[in-house]
């Protein structure tokens, strides 16, 4: 909790005011009432660091010895306030639905008001000085209270355990000390030290009106009051209590702070993710869209989700990329797009677009050559933006058009992705559009350049089935009608026997598999074979379970030296834990990385 | 949304009508005889009376309730029992004063606040730059938790009285403005930049922007097009409800700088017991955070049209 500099920091602040609170008056206390009537209104001089007032006492001594009651009358004025506010917020959990509605309206006309407003009506009636205004504050403080108790209890009484009582017949006031109020009580002592510093500040500022604390009792407020009246002649006088009013706000709103994050924060670790080493970059594929050779993602603490993935896809041809979630697959399509978030480090021996290195590539080249869609339509169209001025965008940036070509190419796009009035789509704003008309046009922005790759990162998840073949045909025709090769990330090996060419299996990082798609079935990998095992189809028996593959896919910090399929492989032999297959020949345009199956078809 | 707007304003009216009726008895709930407390133990008997009869405090209660009423719809707060001036009049020439102090403040803060909170958060970003982030944490804390009277206290003394460069109190031309409108604004600055941080950090990890990433669109064109935008709402709203904190801040500043507001007027009158007065301004400041509450409210429907407000 006090991992931060600045939590320590408050923490000190408050503990050196409580330990002032509890030592200033004994020590300092004679000092302050010590009455000098040779050293009236005295700036700052070695005697009194601070000055000295009007009777001539030391000014240091009084803020020190002021603590105390500052303090004292915060805490009075936090405890009035959240007391108050606390009944007031359990109220409507208890009271009938009628006044319990009143309440709650009264509750949220009250929050609306400033503090500072409510502070001054309620001093006005309670009369000025130390009293009032703390009834003041104190009634500026409950409405916060009164709101957080409300929303706190209003969560609890939703849980399990509150019906489970509410069913058992234990009277609503039992239920709200015994089950409600236990549960709550941590924010709300959690608000109660924030209270306790506005509380504070709030006092601070009425006595500083003159509203406040009246002599010959004095606490901050009260002195900065006293040293704002000479400030033109000697400002020092006024520094004291400003700077401690200042430090004790500091001190609690950091305290609180720290306190509200409390566990909730997680220390990153501190370690830069470190590529490995590039390996030979080989004789790169000739006539590939895309290129790529042992591609490595990692985080700091050598965590690496994608480890040395190769692949290429030919001009026009769609390529598979299948596996579980946290397979890699999407990472994978990231780091070709040259999106990885930060602290995610990319390696790769080769990464080659149309024939050319993706570093050596400028923007508008990047730009206008690699489209990219995403799963969820809803939210990768920007919800501020008009659909056409997205597409046109890429238009004006990268081709230099005017808004007017921009704006015709974008509706010219958007007509052909065959979504209906394009004129009038484009004046729309994403959330007027369905979500196969949002992924259309996000496939029409690819299309506003000349794209040689489109990554659609499980591009159908989101949409339903009819929709989703739709979307399919969509981009076969693309590809057809363009020459751009697609890279379909999909977990669904289903759809993607169906669209793609060539279907690339990917399990905890690794290619495990790479085949032809009319040849799925013939898939050699335990896990391929697997994932096709576990799809329904109109044969299969209803009456049985549906086959799912046993265990789960090791996190990227657990993969170890062996084959990661091994803990879930019914034909694991010790071979595969010792040492990880290679990516080898198994039949034309077949590849496969199992120790069973090569050397069972060698043998 | 025109069901929204019926709602808003008929919570409005509701807030607007408790608002009149606790001003009305705030003079009632003073203990004892507020004329006698205001005009001191020394004042003749006649005095109190005449002042007593000219408030209607003879009258019974529901009649001069009425008579309130009545008189706030003809424009008629009451009179000061020290100046025997007219409460509306008063209101009227220190009003602009303070509602133009605040509107100032405000847009200053949002103007400060907007681009600072997005430069933190690009610089943040997925954890990137922890020295800023701590940084930034720090000091927006640290500004947040000082209030705006000690700023002013500080800005006086350095600038007006240290260095001499700005005028120290009062309201002349556009220069008096300069200091209260930095002690308003630092506060406010700090709480905004903050929320703007939070904002554009969550604009900055949709897929929205993910996919502009993917357009390779110029830094500048990402995030004033495709960031700013959606980081404004919840800005702007928070900048709305900063005017109603502000106006009360006011108070404070306007003490310090002996600004001709509101906020110096009702200190005053407090302090001296001319109870019509204070509660002439407690209604107006009360009615300007109400109606600021309102517009935010109602601004935010039209600007979101995709979410429409949470009723809680």
């Amino acid at each position: 909790m006090f991992r931060t500099p600045a939590a320590v920091a408050g923490a000190v602040l408050v503990a050196a005011m409580v330990v002032l609170a509890v030592i200033g008056p004994p020590i300092w206390g004679e000092a302050a009432e010590h009455i000098d009537a040779g050293a009236i209104l005295q700036g700052s001089s070695a005697a009194h660091p601070l000055g000295t007032d009007n009777l001539g006492r030391d000014l240091l001594a009084r803020v020190l010895v002021a603590g105390r009651y500052s303090l004292l009358l915060a805490l009075a004025a936090a405890l009035i306030g959240a007391t108050a506010g606390i009944v007031l917020g359990a109220l409507p959990s208890v009271l009938p639905a009628r006044p319990a509605r009143l309440v709650t309206g009264a509750v949220n006309a009250l929050v609306a008001f400033p503090g500072l407003l409510l502070a001054m009506f309620t001093a006005v009636v309670a009369g000025l000085g130390a009293r009032g205004a703390v009834l003041g504050i104190g009634a500026a403080i409950a409405p916060g209270f009164a709101r957080l108790t409300q929303t706190l209890a209003a969560s609890v009484a939703g849980a399990d355990y509150v019906s489970a009582a509410r069913m058992l017949g234990v009277p609503r006031r039992r239920i709200l000390a015994r089950h409600v109020l236990p549960n709550i009580a941590e924010p709300l002592i959690l608000h109660l030290t924030q209270a306790l510093g506005g509380a504070l500040l709030g006092l601070a500022g009425m006595s500083f009106l003159g509203l406040g604390v009246q002599p010959p009792s004095f606490d901050w407020g009260r002195l900065l009051f006293d040293g704002f009246g000479r400030i033109y002649v000697t400002p020092e006088v006024a520094l004291g209590p400003a700077l401690a009013v200042a430090l004790a706000g500091i001190g609690f709103n950091l305290l609180g702070d720290a306190l509200a994050r409390g566990a909730a924060r997680t220390s990153a670790p501190r370690t830069k993710a470190v590529a490995p080493e590039s390996a030979d970059p080989g004789e790169p594929e000739p006539g590939a869209v895309l290129d790529v050779r042992d591609l490595t993602v990692t985080f700091p603490g050598g965590v690496t989700p994608v480890r040395g993935v190769s692949l290429s896809a030919a001009p026009g041809e769609i390529v598979g990329l299948v596996g579980e979630s946290g397979s890699g697959k999407s990472l994978t399509a990231a780091a070709i797009g040259g999106l990885v978030p930060y602290p995610g480090v990319v390696g790769h021996a080769r990464l080659r677009l149309d024939g050319r290195d993706v570093a050596g590539l400028s923007r508008k080249e990047l730009g206008t050559s690699l489209a990219m869609v995403f799963q969820d339509p809803m939210a990768s169209l920007n919800p501020a933006l008009k659909v056409g001025g997205q597409l046109a965008e890429v238009a004006v940036v990268h081709q230099g058009a005017t808004r007017a070509e921009a704006r015709a190419r974008a509706v010219d796009r958007l007509g052909h992705v065959h979504l209906p009035e394009p004129g009038r789509q484009a004046r729309r704003h994403p959330h007027e559009l369905s979500g196969g008309m949002r992924q259309r046009a996000v496939i029409a922005m690819g299309l506003m350049g000349t794209p040689r790759l489109i990554i659609a990162d499980e591009p159908t998840t989101a949409l339903d089935v009819t929709v989703q073949r739709q979307i399919l045909r969509l981009l076969r025709e693309v590809t057809e009608e363009t020459g751009s090769a697609v890279l379909f990330i999909s977990h669904d090996i289903a759809v993607v026997g169906e669209l793609c060419d060539r279907v690339v299996v990917m399990y905890a990082g690794r290619v495990v598999e790479e085949l032809p798609a009319d040849r799925l079935t013939d898939g050699a990998h335990p896990y391929t074979r697997a994932l096709i095992a576990s799809l329904p189809d109109m044969d299969t028996d209803r009456s049985l379970p549906l086959a799912s593959i046993p265990g789960r896919q090791p996190a990227p910090a657990e993969v170890g030296d062996g084959c990661a399929f091994a803990p879930r492989c019914p034909l694991a032999t010790d071979a595969c834990a010792a040492g990880r297959p290679p990516l080898v020949e198994h039949g034309p345009a077949h590849r496969v990385a199992c120790w069973e199956v090569t050397c069972t078809s060698t043998a | 949304m025109s069901r929204l707007v019926l709602r808003r304003l008929v919570r409005f009216a509701v807030s607007l009508a408790v608002l009149v009726v606790a001003a009305f008895a705030m003079i009632h709930l003073i203990p004892g005889d507020p004329v006698r407390a205001s005009l001191g133990p020394a004042a003749p008997v006649e005095l109190i009376e005449a002042r007593r009869a000219a408030l209607g405090l003879d009258q019974p209660l529901p009649a001069q309730f009425a008579a309130y009423v009545a008189g706030l719809f003809s424009g008629d707060l009451g009179t000061s029992f020290l100046t025997g001036e007219p409460v509306a009049e008063v209101i009227a020439t220190r009003l602009p004063n303070t509602v133009g102090l605040a509107l100032i403040a405000t847009a200053v803060a949002l103007l400060a606040a907007v681009p600072l909170g997005m430069w933190a958060a690009v610089r943040t970003e997925n954890g990137r730059n922890r020295g800023t982030e701590a940084a930034f944490g720090s000091v927006t804390g640290t500004a947040v938790a000082v209030p705006e009277f000690l700023y002013a206290i500080a800005l006086v003394t350095v600038f007006a009285i240290g260095l001499g460069v700005l005028p120290p109190a009062g309201k002349e031309g556009a220069v008096s403005y300069v200091l209260p409108v930095l002690a308003l604004a630092i506060g406010p600055t700090a709480t905004i930049a903050r929320i703007a941080r939070v904002e554009t950090l969550r604009a900055l990890g949709t897929d929205y922007v993910r996919l502009a990433r993917a357009k390779r669109l110029p830094a500048a064109r990402l995030h004033l097009r495709h960031v700013l935008p959606n980081t404004l709402t919840a800005t702007l709203t928070l900048g709305g409800l900063m005017l109603s904190a502000l106006i009360a801040g006011s108070v404070l500043v306007e003490y310090v700088f002996a600004w001709p507001g509101l906020g110096m007027k009702i200190v005053e009158s407090i302090t001296q017991k001319d109870y019509p007065v204070a509660q002439g301004v407690i209604l107006v400041y009360g009615a300007i955070v109400l109606l600021v509450n309102l517009l935010v409210d109602l601004a935010l429907g039209v600007l979101d049209p995709t979410s429409s407000i949470k009723e809680s």
